[in-house]
């Protein structure tokens, strides 16, 4: 596998894997505005991670909807910050959604400004949308701010919040969210691995697919 | 906060009504009302107005019925029926025998 398809493939099931988490609130969050906006949120990262599998399709000489649902729990590479099951802990799930979606517009911005001109692409579409989940995410940060439990939330989370970047990009996660009045630093960051969250993520997400007989066509 | 939510389906067209939305302040309001009215590119802008802000008026008078004044005047299907009662000859209205 090439460098490319890697990038692509860590930052596709990043994004497949949240949009799936984020989803689970669905019919459950808060109150019913809330739920529309953030399963809208959901679907769109859905939407992020199925345009970068196709990219890595391409490359792979296979389809997205296999390296979505075809591959086994070990050969995802998304981070662990995105594997984490939030259901039930909103402030845990604002604090994910701010961290990641800090972390990640990084990362599209480094990705904006590569010489491959197709993911260069990709990013700047994939972020006119982000733009709108970084308002909604900074919104509730401002909100829940002096709140502790989304606080706590913060500190236990950002150790894997730095796994989502490289590593040379890490210092840029540490002064954004600085600028944005949150100090955190000073944790050993967690690197991409399964974890053990993952694997029921994983049985959940595949299982229609692994149901269906072969060939079947969707 | 309830915010009445009007949206424009394309430039120049007036804005209508399209809901409301319940939002602790402005700027979750707009979030909302976003994602609500306008992700499926139903919407070329939205208004957004705090329901407080609105007036209502429900009362209208018409004491005198004084219909000279609507713009759709008399009615004279109604006219012309009763008028038929009083001459007998509502059988031979156009459409009486479909009735």
């Amino acid at each position: 596998m090439s460098d490319r398809t890697d990038l692509l493939l860590a930052v596709a099931d990043d994004e497949l894997i949240l949009g799936w988490r984020n989803s689970e609130w669905t019919g459950i969050a808060p109150f019913l505005e809330e739920d529309v906006a953030f399963s809208s949120i959901a679907q769109n990262e859905i939407g992020h991670a199925r345009a970068l599998y196709e990219l890595a399709a391409t490359e792979l000489d296979t389809t997205a909807d296999a390296l979505a649902f075809d591959r086994s729990p070990s050969e995802y590479r998304c981070a662990p910050l995105v594997q984490a099951r939030l259901i039930h802990d909103w402030a845990g799930t604002i604090a994910r959604h701010f961290l990641y979606e800090t972390a990640d517009a990084i990362r599209l911005d480094a990705l904006k400004s590569s010489d491959d001109a197709e993911l260069a692409g990709l990013a700047a579409k994939m972020d006119r949308e982000e733009v709108y989940h970084r308002m909604h995410a900074e919104m509730w940060a401002e909100r829940l701010r002096d709140e502790d439990r989304f606080r706590d939330a913060l500190e236990a989370q950002w150790p894997s919040a730095l796994g989502v970047l490289d590593g040379d990009l890490r210092p840029r996660l540490v002064e954004r969210v600085r600028d944005l009045g949150f100090e955190l630093n000073g944790a050993d960051p967690i690197e991409r691995e399964v974890s053990d969250e993952f694997e029921p993520l994983w049985e959940e997400m595949t299982s229609v697919r692994r149901s269906a007989p072969a060939g079947a066509q969707w | 906060m309830v915010y009445e939510v009007f949206r424009q389906e394309r430039k120049g067209q007036p804005f209508q009504h399209a809901g409301s939305v319940t939002a602790p302040d402005e700027q979750f309001a707009e979030i909302y009302a976003r994602e609500q009215y306008g992700r499926r590119q139903e919407s070329v802008a939205l208004w957004l107005v705090p329901r407080e802000a609105v007036s209502e008026i429900d009362e209208f008078p018409d004491e005198f019925e004084m219909k000279y004044r609507r713009v759709d005047g008399y009615s004279i299907k109604a006219r012309l029926h009763e008028a038929r009662e009083r001459a007998g000859t509502l059988d031979m209205a156009p459409g009486a025998a479909d009735e």
